[in-house]
C-alpha cells in the first residue's frame, strides 16, 4: 500500500512540478486573496493583524479548493482514471498517495503564504509559538488534503464537480478552519492568547485528519471502482 | 421487476396523513389558545411548539439517512430500499432543517433582539443544513441507481461523521474564545400544560414525518420504475428499427 502510496504522490507531484499550475497560478491566486483582504479591511487600523490567522487559513482553504479539483482533473482528462482504477493498486495506497501530493502542495503554500501574512499583515512570530505553529499547520494540511482527496473522488468526472466539489468540502472542513484559525491565535498571541489555549486545538484538528483518512483508506476503493 | 406502484397513497398514508393533520389541529388549538403565556417571555412562547418538534425531527431525519446508508453499505444488508430511506429522509431533514432555522431565527428576533447569533447550536444547525444539502446535490446526480446509492450512502456517512466534529469545534470556539452573547430573557419554566403541548406537537410532527417518508420513498420507486421502463422503451424502438432495416433493405 505504502509503495502504491508513492508512486501515485510521485508521479502528481511529477505533473505538478512539469505542468506548473501550483506554482504559475494558484500561488499567485493566493497572494492575490491576501490583497484582495487587505482591501475588504480597513489595513490602518490593526483590523488585519487581529483577523490575520482566520485570513491565512481562508486563503489555504480558497487554494485547497483549486489543487484538489486540479488533482482529480489530471485523472478525469484523458481516462487515466480509468487506467488508474485497472492498474491493480491498493485504492487505500491511491488515496494516500493523492493525499501526500495534494498535502506537499498544500504545505508549500501555507509557508509562501505565511511570509506573506507576515509581510503584508504586520504580524509578528513568538519563539514559544513556532512548535505550534509547526503542529497545527501539519495536522491541518493532513485534515485538509484527506477531506478534499475523498470529495474530490466523490465528483470527479461529473459535469458539475467544479459547483457541487466547494459545496461538499467547505461546510465539511469548518471544524478544521475554526481549529485552524484558533490554533494560530493563539501561537501567535493574537488578542493576548496563550500558546497553551492552542493545544487542545491540535487535538481537534488531530482526530478530524484521523478520522478522514481512515474513511478515506477503507472507502476510496468504493468511490473509485463506482464511476 | 419491480412491482407497479401507479399512486403513492395507501390506506396506511391516509390513516397517518388524518391522524398527523388531527395531530396538528390539536397543536394548533393548545398552542395558541389553551396553554398558558409564559411569565418572562410572554407569548413568544408559544414559538417553543413549533421549534422543538421541528430540531428533533431534523435530527431524527439525518439519524435515518445515517442508519440507511449504513445498511446500504453492509453487504448483507444491501439494498435500494435503503438507498431510498436515507435519501427520502435526508430531503425531509433539510426542509426541517430550513423550518427550524427561519423559526428559530423569528424567535430569536423576539427575544434576544437579533435574528442571528453566533451559538454553538444555531451554528451547528446551519452548517448541518448545507451539509445535508451537498447530499441532495449528490442524489440529483445523473447515475444508474445502483451508482447513486453507494456514492450517496458514503457521502452521507461522511456528513454524520462530520456533525460531531463540527458541533465540538463551534461549541469550543464559542466557549473558549469569547464570552456567549446572549442575554436570555429568562428560562422557559415549563408548567403542565405547556409540556402537554410540546408533546402533543412532537407526535403530530413525528406522524408528518412518517407520512412524507412514505409517500417520498414511493415517489422515488416510481421515480426508478420509469427510468427502467424508458430504458426497455428504447430498447423495444431500436430492436423495431432494425427489424424494419431487414425487411426494407
Amino acid at each position: 500500500m505504502l509503495r502504491a502510496a508513492a508512486l501515485i504522490a510521485g508521479k502528481d507531484l511529477r505533473i505538478e512540478a512539469r505542468s506548473r499550475v501550483a506554482t504559475n497560478q494558484v500561488i499567485p491566486l493566493a497572494f492575490c486573496i491576501l490583497l484582495v483582504f487587505a482591501f475588504a479591511l480597513d489595513p490602518d487600523r490593526g483590523t488585519l493583524t487581529a483577523a490575520a490567522p482566520g485570513l491565512f487559513w481562508v486563503a489555504v482553504l480558497l487554494s485547497t479548493v483549486l489543487g484538489a479539483q486540479r488533482s482529480f482533473s489530471v485523472e478525469t482528462a484523458d481516462g487515466t482514471r480509468d487506467a488508474l482504477r485497472l492498474s491493480g493498486l491498493d485504492p487505500g495506497g491511491i488515496f494516500l498517495g493523492k493525499s501526500g501530493a495534494l498535502a506537499v502542495q498544500l504545505l508549500v503554500l501555507e509557508v509562501l503564504l505565511g511570509v506573506g501574512v507576515v509581510v503584508l499583515y504586520t504580524t509578528d512570530l513568538r519563539p514559544e509559538g513556532v512548535a505550534l505553529l509547526v503542529v497545527a499547520g501539519l495536522v491541518t494540511t493532513v485534515g485538509l488534503a484527506t477531506t478534499s482527496t475523498l470529495f474530490g473522488a466523490l465528483s470527479a468526472g461529473l459535469r458539475v464537480r467544479e459547483t457541487l466539489f466547494p459545496l461538499l468540502l467547505i461546510p465539511a472542513v469548518t471544524p478544521i478552519l475554526i481549529g485552524a484559525t484558533r490554533a494560530y491565535e493563539a501561537a501567535l498571541g493574537t488578542g493576548g492568547a496563550d500558546t497553551s489555549e492552542g493545544w487542545p486545538w491540535v487535538g481537534l484538528l488531530g482526530v478530524f485528519a484521523l478520522a478522514y483518512s481512515a474513511f478515506g483508506l477503507v472507502g476510496f476503493g468504493a468511490l473509485m471502482e463506482e464511476q | 421487476m419491480t412491482p407497479q406502484v401507479t399512486s403513492t397513497g395507501t390506506k396506511a398514508t391516509r390513516v397517518i396523513g388524518a391522524l398527523a393533520l388531527v395531530g396538528l389541529g390539536w397543536l394548533l388549538l393548545f398552542g395558541l389558545v389553551l396553554s398558558p403565556p409564559d411569565e418572562n417571555q410572554g407569548e413568544a412562547v408559544r414559538m417553543l411548539y413549533l421549534h422543538v418538534p421541528t430540531v428533533w425531527l431534523a435530527y431524527l431525519a439525518f439519524g435515518v439517512t445515517a442508519l440507511g446508508s449504513i445498511f446500504y453499505l453492509i453487504p448483507k444488508t444491501r439494498s435500494l430500499a435503503w438507498d431510498r430511506l436515507a435519501g427520502a429522509s435526508a430531503e425531509i431533514g433539510v426542509l426541517f432543517t430550513g423550518l427550524t432555522l427561519v423559526a428559530g431565527a423569528i424567535w430569536g428576533r423576539i427575544t434576544w433582539g437579533v435574528y442571528w447569533t453566533w451559538d454553538a447550536r444555531l451554528t451547528t444547525t446551519a452548517l448541518l443544513f448545507v451539509l445535508f444539502l451537498g447530499y441532495l446535490a449528490i442524489r440529483r446526480l445523473p447515475a444508474t441507481p445502483g451508482q447513486r446509492a453507494k456514492r450517496c450512502a458514503i457521502a452521507g456517512l461522511i456528513a454524520f461523521i462530520d456533525v460531531p466534529l463540527v458541533h465540538l469545534s463551534v461549541t469550543w470556539w464559542r466557549t473558549l474564545h469569547q464570552p456567549a452573547t446572549i442575554k436570555t430573557i429568562g428560562d422557559v419554566e415549563i408548567s403542565g400544560s405547556m409540556l402537554f403541548t410540546l408533546f402533543v406537537g412532537l407526535i403530530a410532527f413525528n406522524l408528518v414525518y412518517i407520512w412524507l417518508m412514505m409517500h417520498k420513498m414511493r415517489v422515488m420507486m416510481m421515480e426508478d420504475a420509469l427510468d427502467d421502463h424508458g430504458l426497455e422503451l428504447a430498447l423495444e424502438e431500436r430492436r423495431a428499427e432494425a427489424e424494419l432495416q431487414e425487411v426494407v433493405p
